[in-house]
């Protein structure tokens, strides 16, 4: 498998460190409560399809990546910088 | 007092020639990192040019010359190797002392590529890999940065602490080349 570094380019996957589910980056407010704040750290979608995640380019540019991948057949569709999804 | 002498990570290890390729120790001078602070990167530029004369690197390539290097290190990052950093970059970057902390050799000869094609998952076939080019990636399975510097020759750096692993992968890589013909 390779992953679409925006920076780096195509690079196998060994260069990356996977961290889960792009949820993380939508941190609810600190008063949103028990229920959201729950999800957020506990409840995840598990689809069989797309899922956005979230890729650290560990032994490249050290970028975090947010990268849409079929958790099915492993097809990456593309790739873009945490930093400008959170802002 | 005792003359102290200082010692390179593979001081007296290397050159090491195993057929057509020959790997040297390189001795950079200082080594920093410049991390530009939240959107400096522009104002950093200008002033590692007016200080140190090259032009900041974008990603994946190399500025300077011999003695006076500005390699791309990272996201925002990039790593002055050679002259001691000017203090007007502290106003715009984060700079980090980093002289001691890396093993850095060059790897010369007809079989360079081959021998990198082992080691490293990146194509560095002068194709796509040209002079002036580099690239964080793995060097077998340690992190580290590989840049191009002539036809048959490459920078390659990784921690200082995994010089004798550099070494290992590198003489095993050679002689397999090497073993080929």
């Amino acid at each position: 498998m390779r992953l679409p570094c925006p920076i780096c380019g195509a690079r196998d996957v060994r260069e990356f460190y996977y961290q889960g589910a792009a949820e993380m980056l939508r941190r609810p407010a600190e008063d949103a409560g028990e229920a959201a704040w729950d999800n957020y750290l506990h409840l995840r979608d598990n689809p069989a399809g797309d899922l956005e995640e979230l890729w650290s380019h560990d032994a490249g540019c050290g970028a975090w990546l947010v990268v849409t991948r079929h958790t099915g057949s492993h097809d990456v569709k593309g790739a873009v910088l945490a930093l400008e999804v959170k802002r | 007092m005792t003359e102290l002498i200082a010692q390179t990570p593979l001081y007296g290890a290397v050159p090491r020639t195993i057929g057509q390729t020959t790997m040297t120790e390189v001795d950079l001078g200082w080594l920093t990192s410049i991390s530009p602070y939240a959107g400096r990167v522009p104002a950093a530029g200008a002033a590692l040019k007016a200080a140190h004369g090259m032009a900041w690197p974008s990603a994946g390539r190399m500025t300077g010359k011999d003695g006076a290097r500005a390699i791309w290190f990272g996201r925002d990052m990039v790593l002055l190797a050679g002259p001691e950093p000017s203090h007007d970059l502290a106003e715009h970057a984060a700079l980090t002392d980093q002289t001691d902390a890396w093993t850095t050799v060059q790897l010369s000869g007809d079989g360079a590529e081959d021998v990198l094609a082992r080691l490293v998952p990146v194509d560095l076939a002068a194709a796509n890999f040209k002079r002036g080019h580099t690239a964080r990636t793995q060097v077998q399975h340690m992190n580290g940065s590989v840049t191009r510097l002539g036809a048959d020759s490459f920078l390659i750096m990784v921690f200082r602490s995994m010089a004798g692993t550099m070494l290992h992968d590198m003489e095993r890589a050679m002689a397999s080349v090497a073993a080929r013909g």
